[in-house]
């Protein structure tokens, strides 16, 4: 048979990871804010520092 | 059908059955979103798949079926009505499916989610109108300074805006479920795999509204002009970011299938899910390994988000295409087929559609489609392929050989769960997957042979018939693109029996009681997919043979590649 294993046995307090893992709105916040700093504002500054070309 | 009220519920009204196949508690709203969503989403499959064809045979230049302004016209029509539509209304369905009928809830605000699915299915035919009426050819990218008519855009918003109520529905429908205490302990992987697709498409869809409504004042001369930089990166945070969330949902449908069929638990759910976890974290950022010949963007920029970022989102869904088949392994040799090292693969149900489309998904999703993604983002191996075909190669083997194929294995269990009928056409399903699989190898295949000889993607005609300079192609160029042709065929042959088991399973299928899901079990493994559990065994022979050759194959193909970019210039 399959092992079952639920977060329970570990313990009162689990594992930080575990406690991450079960906390859908820290994800959502974590998966939202990593590209958006990392990807989008970090390109949009490099963009923004290109210099325009004289006219 | 019995409808009965489950005890203890603290919202009495709402209408339950117990499926007799998964044993699962079917909330009677979540269900009949379910069902229209997916055939909403085989509609425009339908459609844009013979789109797919005509543009194919357009490439095949002995046949070269249709003039320049539809093979553009098509080619957008194609993207729009495949890439997005098609997939995203069947997420819509695997949201709902993961959240409320897996926790054995009912589904958070069904009203705000038929709301949500009218936004989308008017904003869908409004952007395809849109494309077909010809002056919104920009293809699915819709790169500025190309313009298309501001319905395109407004239809492409409408849809979007749609698509991101159903993620706060699946995050509504978790709270419900933990408040109502329909399930203990931690939500199970498939639950886990299908927040993971919401939180990247929340990501996904954000991008796109910052991009796409500006573009629609531009095109309505609100706003002058749209930086076309600027507008390719924001673009691509929707773009690559959408493709991750079909990457994820793949991912739980390979092991929704193999846990309904066989019972099969992930070999550790905790690995599993911090391959999830790396998903959240990295995958999106990935995006920028679509600039990476833009020139104003730094290599640190580039190397940071594409190099250090991608490679922990492979190594993500490496640890899931060694877990999926492993598990597979696990169940089999557990029911008893221990025989040799590859016993339990060759006994494995292959008969049945839904396990041969998941198993054929994994293999041409990872050979195809997950080795070829590797090179292309590889700053410098990419500007050997860059804009060939070979791009348009490599991802119809992730989203058509990988998540298409997954979707529609994923089906043959939803129409008798969901819909209550048992398959219609019970041969034409059995070989279905691998007729599809097939034509969707060889498109993929044989766009990225074309592409390695050089043959630009989007390209009506590279004979240049009357055009002042031209370039003569090898003539391997021209054999790939009819062996393209042929392969695209088989595959339209292969969605052609889809649709036709769908639609007749659906209308006409013989109506499945309790009797029958007894008697003809097609999901006897349901358990494992609704509570949280390991395989925890390692002694996998077959699946380390297999990832290993996996291996093999991957970094043979990466260093013939950098040899071959070392060939381009000769140093002597
Ligand atoms: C019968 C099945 C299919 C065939 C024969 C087919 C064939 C093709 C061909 C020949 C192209 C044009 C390549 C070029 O000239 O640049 C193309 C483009 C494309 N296909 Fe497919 N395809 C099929 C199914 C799909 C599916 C199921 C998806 C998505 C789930 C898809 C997504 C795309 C996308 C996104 C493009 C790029 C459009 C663009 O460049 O703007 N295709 N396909
Ligand atoms: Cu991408």
């Amino acid at each position: 048979m399959a092992r079952q294993e639920t977060d329970k046995d570990v313990g009162a307090r689990p594992h930080v990871m575990q406690r991450l893992l079960d906390n859908p709105f820290l994800l959502v916040f974590l998966g939202v804010t990593m590209p958006t700093v990392l990807y989008l504002i970090w390109g949009i500054m490099e963009i923004t520092q290109i210099p325009l070309a004289p006219s | 059908m019995a409808s009965i009220a489950v005890p203890g519920r603290q919202v009495a009204e709402e209408r339950f059955r117990t499926c007799p196949d998964t044993g699962l508690e079917v909330h009677a709203k979540a269900e009949t979103l379910i069902r229209v969503n997916v055939l909403t989403a085989v509609v425009f499959l339908a459609v844009g798949g013979l789109f797919g064809l005509l543009i194919a045979l357009t490439r095949w230049q002995a046949i070269h079926l249709l003039p320049a302004e539809w093979f553009y016209l098509l080619l957008t029509a194609h993207g729009a009505a495949v890439l997005i539509f098609w997939i995203m209304f069947f997420e819509v369905a695997l949201f709902y499916f993961t959240s409320a009928v897996v926790l054995n809830s009912r589904l958070a605000t069904p009203m705000i989610a038929w709301v949500a699915y009218v936004m989308m299915l008017v904003g869908a035919l409004v952007a395809t109108v849109a494309v077909l009426q010809g002056n919104s050819s920009v293809m699915f990218t819709s790169y500025p300074p190309l313009q298309a008519a501001p319905h395109f855009y407004l239809g492409l918003i409408l849809f979007a805006v749609g698509m991101l109520l159903t993620c706060f529905i699946f995050l509504g429908t978790l709270v419900v479920a933990k408040d109502e205490g329909t399930y203990e302990g931690s939500i199970p992987l498939a639950t886990f795999g299908g927040l993971t697709g919401a939180i990247i498409m929340i990501f996904t869809l954000a991008s796109g509204a910052i991009i796409l409504i500006p573009t629609y004042l531009w095109s309505l001369g609100i706003i002058s002009t749209i930086d076309p930089l600027t507008y390719k990166l924001v673009w691509w945070g929707l773009g690559h970011s959408s493709q991750q969330v079909n990457v994820t949902l793949q991912v739980v449908v390979w092991y929704t299938i193999a846990a309904l069929v066989l019972g099969a638990r992930p070999l550790s759910e905790k690995v599993s899910r911090t391959a999830f976890l790396l998903y959240i974290l990295f995958l999106q950022l990935a995006s920028a390994h679509h600039l990476l010949v833009e020139p104003g963007l730094s290599s640190a920029w580039k190397i940071f988000n594409t190099s250090y970022a991608m490679y922990l989102a492979v190594l993500g869904s490496m640890i899931h295409g060694m877990s999926v088949p492993g598990a597979v392994e696990a169940a089999q040799r557990r029911l008893g087929h221990t025989k040799g090292i590859f016993g339990w693969l060759r006994e494995a149900p292959w008969g049945n559609p839904a396990f041969a489309g998941m198993f054929l998904s994994l293999v041409l999703f990872g050979f195809l489609g997950g080795i070829s993604g590797v090179i292309l983002g590889t700053e410098q191996i990419n500007i050997l392929m860059h804009n060939t075909l070979y791009v348009p190669g490599h991802f119809h083997a992730t989203v058509v050989c990988g998540t298409t194929l997954a979707f529609m294995a994923m089906t043959y269990l939803l129409i008798p769960i969901f819909f209550q009928r048992d398959l219609a056409f019970p041969k034409m399903a059995k070989w279905q997957p691998y007729v599809f699989g097939a034509g969707a190898a060889g498109i993929s295949l044989f766009m990225m042979g074309a592409g390695t000889l050089g043959v630009a993607r989007r390209h009506w005609d590279i004979t240049f018939t009357d055009a002042l300079i031209s370039f003569d192609y090898p003539a391997t160029a021209f054999f790939m693109l009819g062996l393209n042709g042929l392969s695209a065929l088989v595959a339209a042959a292969g969605g052609v029996m889809y649709v036709v088991v769908v639609f007749g399973s659906v209308f006409a299928g013989k109506r499945r009681t309790a009797a029958e899901a007894k008697s003809n079990p097609i999901a006897p493994g349901a358990v494992a997919l609704r509570t949280y559990g390991s395989e925890g065994t390692l002694k996998l022979p077959g699946t380390i043979v297999l990832v290993s050759v996996f291996f093999i194959a991957f970094a043979l193909y990466y260093f013939i590649n950098w040899r071959f970019l070392a060939g381009i210039w000769t140093m002597s």
